[in-house]
């Protein structure tokens, strides 16, 4: 048995930096240039629309059920359930699926990609509240805060890590998967990646290159997020 | 499914004695300028395939894009060749044409099923109102061009591929529409779906826009498996459909295609390609094989075919193997 010859490599970072900021010719597109830097924008524009607003409905989803439930300390099996559930649901079976029931477009997406968020943020909001030292709920309680007080001053303050956490979960799992909704309807970063006929090697490298850079940068802005809204007692080290 | 089979076997009883009487012709003017000519004039249609003891010791690789009507055409290949004594290996699901086309170069598959075409205006840069209509020269045409790379183009399927504009049998009654040009100042309300790259191919949303001048209210990109879905429920006015597909066979008085009157989508042939030395290795079977398995490949028989892979849940193998087996090729 022959080995195949070796192939050479079918695209290249250099060509997909130029791809990301300079409008490149393509085969099929009848002399009209594709990718540059307007495009890039758009799309990404595009997906952080759509990943925002899946992650605005799943925080109204599971925050409150998470926090309820981790307040009052029961349903634990709820959310636990729920949530390692949740995250064996196949998300394109859910896109089709969900095609079939409203049709595609923003909508279908946000609901599909919502059911990506719930997961994490309602075991994280959970387990974050259920965890706080019930000896400083107690003191709270002493003192006569009422319940959405000691949830709002006490709990919730002290659950921070874990809370976020979730969140951030939940936004790496939805940016991340916001790159196939063009097979639903909404043209995100995923075009670049889906249509190699279209944008080359090069436009498939640029288009995986930008939606990891959009991954990164969202989880350190979250993180930074995070270390500012961490009350000073919790934190190791002076941020 | 028993008198689906029977019937499709009538059908492809009366394919196969046509192509007998019309092989010779079809033989004679694809052998004009091109270097198979010896063999397949050879080609036996009909008649069951016969294994050869010599061909043991030639490995081949067929590859297919990834759709389900490119997976049966390599399945039926693959099983073909099986037949006749190769050692075959089959590595469908490629992708795209440009992954298939680098494969079959580097030799990391042996061949694959191309359409006319898709080589002439994706590989050598023509434009879709420059493939010809006739099958045959649109094959003339790839098969030189794909010389140039050291590959090889056999003569073509009697089926060709095309896009199409589609809609509901309603709306095209509604609004009057029977050619793509009747929608010349009514699709601008008109919303049209197809697969995300449709959007900037020449040879479909673009050339929508350049050759008939024809602008649309929204396009909104989908997955090629949503094409009728989206216009069951209502959302699409119009979709992108390929002319192959089954639902138009199986649902005429639901589903609709607009006649390309401007020729924008060129329809396509299905050519095998593969590498010059591979064929020059593989001997005789390699090319007669494929072209009489191919003879049946009627447009009707392929939408049956690619019916039961999409409607009916069969799988690609399985459809090939039934195919090959009604026809006669395989015992």
């Amino acid at each position: 048995m022959i080995a195949p010859l070796a192939s050479p490599p079918l695209a290249s970072i250099q060509g997909a930096i130029e791809f990301i900021f300079t409008p490149q010719t393509s085969n099929v597109t009848g002399g009209k240039t594709v990718g540059g830097i307007n495009q890039v924008l758009e799309l990404l524009v595009n997906q952080l629309e759509l990943t925002v607003l899946a992650l605005a409905l799943s925080m109204i989803v599971a925050l409150p059920i998470g926090l309820y439930l981790g307040h009052r300390g029961v349903g634990e099996l709820f959310a636990t359930v729920i949530g390692n559930a949740g995250r064996a649901i196949p998300e394109l079976a859910l896109i089709a699926f969900m095609a079939a029931l409203i049709g595609v477009g923003v909508a279908n997406l946000t609901i599909a990609l919502a059911v990506l968020g719930i997961p994490p943020l309602l075991t994280n909001s959970f387990v974050g509240i259920h965890q706080v030292d019930r000896s400083a709920v107690d003191a709270a309680r002493g003192m006569g805060m009422t319940e959405f007080e000691i949830l709002r001053k006490v709990e919730i303050p002290l659950a921070i890590p874990t809370l976020f956490a979730g969140i951030r979960s939940a936004t790496i799992a939805i940016v991340a998967t916001a790159t196939i909704a063009p097979i639903a309807g909404v043209l995100t970063l995923g075009d670049f990646i889906i249509n190699q006929n279209v944008y080359g090697d090069d436009g498939v490298l640029a288009g995986a290159i930008l939606v990891a850079l959009l991954a990164l940068t969202l989880e350190f802005g979250l993180a930074t997020l995070q270390r500012r809204l961490t009350s000073k007692g919790l934190k190791l080290s002076p941020a | 499914m028993r008198s689906e089979f029977t019937r499709l076997r009538a059908g492809i009883a009366l394919l196969l004695a046509l192509a007998l009487s019309l092989g010779v012709v079809a033989c004679g003017s694809s052998s004009d300028n091109n270097s198979t000519s010896g063999s397949s004039e050879e080609v036996a249609t009909g008649s069951s395939l016969v294994t050869n003891p010599k061909n043991a010791k030639i490995s081949l690789t067929i590859g297919s894009k990834n759709f389900p009507e490119q997976e049966i055409l390599g399945e039926i290949y693959a099983q073909a060749l099986k037949a006749v004594g190769y050692k075959v290996k089959t590595d469908l699901n490629l992708g795209s044409e440009t992954v298939a086309h680098e494969a079959v170069k580097n030799g990391t598959i042996s061949g694959y099923p191309e359409y006319a075409s898709t080589a002439l205006t994706s590989f050598f840069g023509f434009e879709p109102e420059e493939v010809p209509a006739n099958a045959n020269a649109a094959y003339e045409l790839a098969h030189d061009e794909f010389e140039t790379e050291g590959l090889v183009a056999f003569p073509p399927t009697p089926f060709a591929s095309a896009n199409a504009v589609g809609t509901t049998k309603k709306f095209a009654e509604e609004e009057g529409l029977k050619t793509v040009s009747d929608l010349k100042g009514k699709s601008e309300s008109m919303t049209l779906y197809g697969s995300p790259e449709c959007r900037q191919r020449i040879d479909c949303l673009a050339g929508l826009e350049k050759y008939y001048g024809l602008k649309f209210k929204a396009f909104h990109p989908v997955d090629i498996g949503l094409r009728y879905t989206v216009l069951e429920k209502g959302q699409a006015d119009l979709s992108i459909l390929f002319t192959t597909d089954p639902q138009l066979a199986a649902e005429k008085d639901k589903f609709v295609i607009l006649e390309d009157d401007k020729h924008v989508f060129p329809a396509g042939n299905v050519i095998f390609v593969t590498k010059l030395s591979t064929f020059e290795k593989a001997g005789h079977d390699y090319e007669s094989t494929i072209l009489q398995v191919q003879t049946g490949l009627t447009l009707e028989v392929m939408q049956e075919l690619d019916a039961r892979v999409e409607l009916e849940k069969q799988t690609p193998k399985e459809a090939a193997a039934a195919y090959l087996k009604s026809a006669g090729y395989v015992r």
